[in-house]
C-alpha cells in the first residue's frame, strides 16, 4: 500500500462520513457541516494528487484547493444565512419538520 | 566579542544539543527552544502583572502592591502560590471535558504564535515560509477557546461574555490582518525573518523601519488598536467588563484554571505586540546605527520595544474608559476597516512613486485626510439623541 | 504509510465521525474543528504549507465559529429531547457505506495510484503568489466577485426584517 492510496482511502472515508451525516442528521446546520466535510475530502484528493502527481511544479492541485476553500467559506456563510432565515420563518432547524415549501 | 554576546543563546543551544546523540538532536533542539520561550515569556508575564498593578496604582493615586518583598516585587510569586492552592471549583451543570480543555487550548494557542517571532538575530524557532499567515491562523484558535470557556460554564454571564468576545475578536481580526498586509506588500514575503532583515538596514543613522513611512505609521497605529481589541484589553474589555458581566467568559473558573486564562491573555498580548514589533518596528534591529551601540545584543532591543509597548498598553488601560458595544462595532467597521483598505492603496502608490518629498506629500495626505474626514463623520453622528433599545421594549 | 500519517488519519476520522454522530450540536462542532485541524495537518504533511494554514484560518477560525453562532441562535429547548437522526437513518448509513465500498474498490484496483513516491515538491508562497497573479488571475478575480456577492447575500438573507414590517 503506497502513500497516494492511503490518502485517497482516507479522503473517501471522510467523504462517506460527510455523506452519512448529510443523509441521517436532522439538524440543518449539521447537514451543512456534512457538506463541508465532503468538500474537505475533495481538497485532500487535490493536494494528494498534486503531491504525488506527474507535474507538481504547475501547482494546479494547490490552486484548486485554495479556490475550493474560498468557495466553501462563501457557501458556509450563505448556507447558514439561509438556515437562519428559515429558522426565523418556521421556528425550527429540524429538517424532518421543514417539509412545506409554502410560506 | 560583541558577536559572542549577541549569539550567546544560539551558541549555548548548539553546544547543549551537541552533547546528545545525533539521532535525538532535532528533538532536543526543539525542546530546548520551546522551553526557553515558555520560561522567558512566563517570567515576562509575572513581571508585567507587577508592572501593571504598580503603574495603574500610580495612575489612580494609590501605591499598588507593596507588601511582599521590596516594592512588592515578589507579589507575582504570592499570586501564583495563591492560585495554585485555591480550590478548583467546577459548576455542577458544566460540561466538564470542555470546561477543562478551554484554558489549556487558550494557553497552547497563544504560545504557538511565538514559533515564528524572531526575538533576536538568528533567534527564531522556525523560519516558516508563510510565517505571518501561521501567526494569524494560530491566533484564530483563541476564539474557539474563548467560546468553549463561555459555553461550557452554563452561566449566563459566561455565555454573554463569550459572545461579546467572539463578536469583537472576529470584527477586529479583519483590520488586524489588513493592517499587516501593507508590510507584506512592501517586503514581498510572508516570512517574519526576511521582513525583519529588510528593516535592519540603515541610511545614515536611521533604520528602514516600516513605521517611518506614512502607510507604515498608519498601519502600525491601526494594528495596535486592533491588537488591543483582539487581546480584550481596556478600553475594549467589554467581554470581561467586571462591572457588567463580572468577568465574562471566565466567571466560572477558579484557582489555577483562572490563572491559566490570565496567563493566556497576557501571553497573547505579548505575541501580538511582538508581531507589531516584527512587522513595523524593525524586530531586533537597533533604532540608530551608532558604532558605540553595536555591543548591545539584538534580543535586548526586541525586549526593550516589547516592554515599551506593554507600558503603552498599561497607560491606555489607566486612561481610557470602556467603550459601549455599538461604539466598538462602529469603530471597527466605520473607521478602522476603511482606513486599512485605503492604507493598502497608499502603500501601493508609495511603492510605485519615485522617492522624494512629493511621495511623502501624496502618501501623507492620503493617510491624514481620510482620517480627519472619517473621524469628523463619526463625531458628527455622535450627537445626543434618543437611543432606541431594540430588545428591551 | 508512516506513523505520523496514521496518527493524523485516526484523529481526523475520529473527529469527523464524532461530529456526525454526537448528540449535542455544539459538541459536534467542537469535534469537527478537531477533524478540520487534522486535515490541515495532513496538508502540512504533504508539503502544502499555505493551504494547510489557510485551512486552519478559514475552517477553524471562521466556519466553525459561524456554525457555533448559528447553533446558539437557533437553539430551542424542546429540541433537546427529539431524536438527532432522521427516521430513515439506516438507509443513509447503507448508502454512505456503499459509496465508500465503491470508492475504496476503485482506488485499490486503479493503476494510477500505483506510482512510486516522487521527491517532495515545494510550493513556496512566492510560487503560489506568482501563479495566482499570472496563470490563475481570472479565477482569482471571479473568486473575489463570488466572495463579495456571498458577503452581501448572506447579510441580506440573514438580516432581521422586523423594522420593515413595523
Amino acid at each position: 500500500m503506497n502513500s497516494l492510496q492511503s490518502y485517497l482511502l482516507l479522503s473517501s472515508l471522510l467523504f462517506s462520513i460527510g455523506l452519512a451525516g448529510v443523509l441521517i442528521r436532522r439538524n440543518a446546520i449539521l447537514v451543512l457541516i456534512g457538506i463541508e466535510l465532503m468538500l474537505n475530502a475533495a481538497n485532500i484528493n487535490f493536494i494528494a494528487f498534486w503531491r504525488f502527481g506527474p507535474a507538481p511544479s504547475a501547482l494546479t492541485g494547490v490552486m484548486f484547493a485554495l479556490f475550493s476553500i474560498s468557495v466553501a467559506a462563501a457557501e458556509a456563510a450563505v448556507g447558514l444565512g439561509i438556515i437562519l432565515a428559515a429558522y426565523r420563518h418556521s421556528r425550527t432547524t429540524d429538517l424532518d419538520q421543514m417539509n412545506s415549501l409554502k410560506g | 566579542m560583541t558577536q559572542a554576546i549577541d549569539q550567546i543563546f544560539v551558541l549555548t543551544k548548539h553546544w547543549l544539543v551537541g552533547l546528545v546523540p545525533v539521532g535525538a538532536q532535532p528533538l532536543c533542539s526543539a525542546i530546548l527552544s520551546v522551553a526557553a520561550i515558555i520560561i522567558v515569556f512566563a517570567t515576562l508575564f509575572a513581571i508585567t502583572t507587577w508592572l501593571e498593578r504598580k503603574g495603574l496604582g500610580r495612575m489612580q493615586n494609590r501605591y499598588g502592591p507593596n507588601r511582599v518583598g521590596p516594592f512588592g516585587l515578589l507579589q507575582p510569586i504570592a499570586d501564583g502560590v495563591k492560585s495554585l492552592t485555591k480550590e478548583d471549583i467546577v459548576p455542577i451543570t458544566a460540561d466538564h471535558a470542555v470546561h477543562f480543555l478551554a484554558p489549556v487550548l487558550l494557553v497552547a494557542a497563544s504560545l504557538m504564535g511565538y514559533a515564528v517571532l524572531p526575538i533576536g538575530r538568528n533567534m527564531v524557532l522556525v523560519n516558516l515560509n508563510a510565517g505571518v499567515l501561521y501567526f494569524f491562523a494560530v491566533g484564530s484558535l483563541m476564539e474557539l477557546a474563548v467560546f468553549m470557556a463561555g459555553w461550557s460554564s452554563r452561566s449566563k454571564y459566561s455565555l454573554l461574555g463569550a459572545m461579546r468576545a467572539i463578536a469583537q475578536m472576529i470584527s477586529y481580526e479583519v483590520p488586524l490582518v489588513l493592517a499587516s498586509i501593507v508590510v507584506i506588500m512592501q517586503a514581498g514575503s510572508l516570512s517574519t525573518v526576511s521582513i525583519v532583515n529588510m528593516q535592519a538596514t540603515y541610511s545614515g543613522i536611521w533604520p528602514h523601519w516600516f513605521v517611518f513611512t506614512p502607510w507604515g505609521f498608519a498601519g502600525f497605529v491601526l494594528f495596535m488598536v486592533a491588537a488591543t481589541a483582539e487581546s480584550n484589553r481596556s478600553p475594549f474589555d467589554l467581554p470581561e467588563g467586571e462591572s457588567e458581566i463580572i468577568a465574562g467568559y471566565y466567571t466560572e473558573y477558579s484557582g489555577f484554571k483562572f490563572a491559566l486564562f490570565f496567563l493566556g491573555e497576557y501571553i497573547g498580548m505579548f505575541a501580538t505586540s511582538g508581531m507589531a514589533i516584527t512587522l513595523f518596528l524593525g524586530g531586533w534591529s537597533a533604532p540608530f546605527s551608532f558604532s558605540f551601540l553595536t555591543w548591545i545584543p539584538s534580543y535586548f532591543w526586541f525586549f526593550a520595544k516589547l516592554l515599551a509597548l506593554i507600558m503603552v498598553f498599561i497607560w491606555i488601560r489607566g486612561t481610557l474608559p470602556r467603550l459601549r458595544m455599538d461604539q466598538l462595532m462602529n469603530l471597527a467597521w466605520e473607521f478602522i476597516l476603511p482606513m486599512t483598505l485605503l492604507n493598502l492603496l497608499t502603500a501601493g502608490i508609495w511603492h510605485f512613486m519615485p522617492a522624494g518629498s512629493l511621495r511623502w506629500l501624496v502618501c501623507g495626505s492620503m493617510v491624514v485626510v481620510p482620517c480627519i474626514l472619517l473621524s469628523s463623520r463619526m463625531k458628527h453622528k455622535k450627537k445626543l439623541q434618543v437611543r432606541i433599545y431594540h430588545y428591551s421594549e | 504509510m508512516t506513523v505520523s500519517f496514521l496518527i493524523l488519519a485516526v484523529l481526523t476520522v475520529a473527529g469527523t465521525a464524532a461530529a456526525m454522530g454526537l448528540r449535542n450540536a455544539v459538541h459536534c462542532v467542537l469535534a469537527l474543528t478537531m477533524g478540520f485541524a487534522g486535515v490541515a495537518a495532513l496538508y502540512l504533511q504533504l508539503g502544502a504549507q499555505f493551504v494547510g494554514l489557510a485551512q486552519i484560518m478559514v475552517y477553524v477560525g471562521a466556519v466553525a465559529i459561524l456554525a457555533v453562532f448559528a447553533i446558539m441562535m437557533t437553539h430551542s429547548p424542546e429540541s433537546a429531547n427529539s431524536p438527532v437522526f432522521s427516521s430513515q437513518w439506516s438507509w443513509g448509513c447503507i448508502v454512505a457505506a456503499a459509496v465508500f465500498a465503491v470508492l475504496a474498490r476503485a482506488i485499490c484496483s486503479s493503476a494510477a495510484s500505483a506510482h512510486v513516491q516522487p521527491p517532495q515538491p515545494d510550493a513556496t508562497v512566492q510560487q503560489i503568489g506568482d501563479a495566482l497573479m499570472h496563470r490563475y488571475v481570472l479565477p482569482l478575480e471571479i473568486m473575489g466577485l463570488l466572495l463579495t456577492a456571498a458577503l452581501i447575500g448572506a447579510v441580506v438573507i440573514a438580516m432581521d426584517r422586523r423594522e420593515e414590517m413595523k
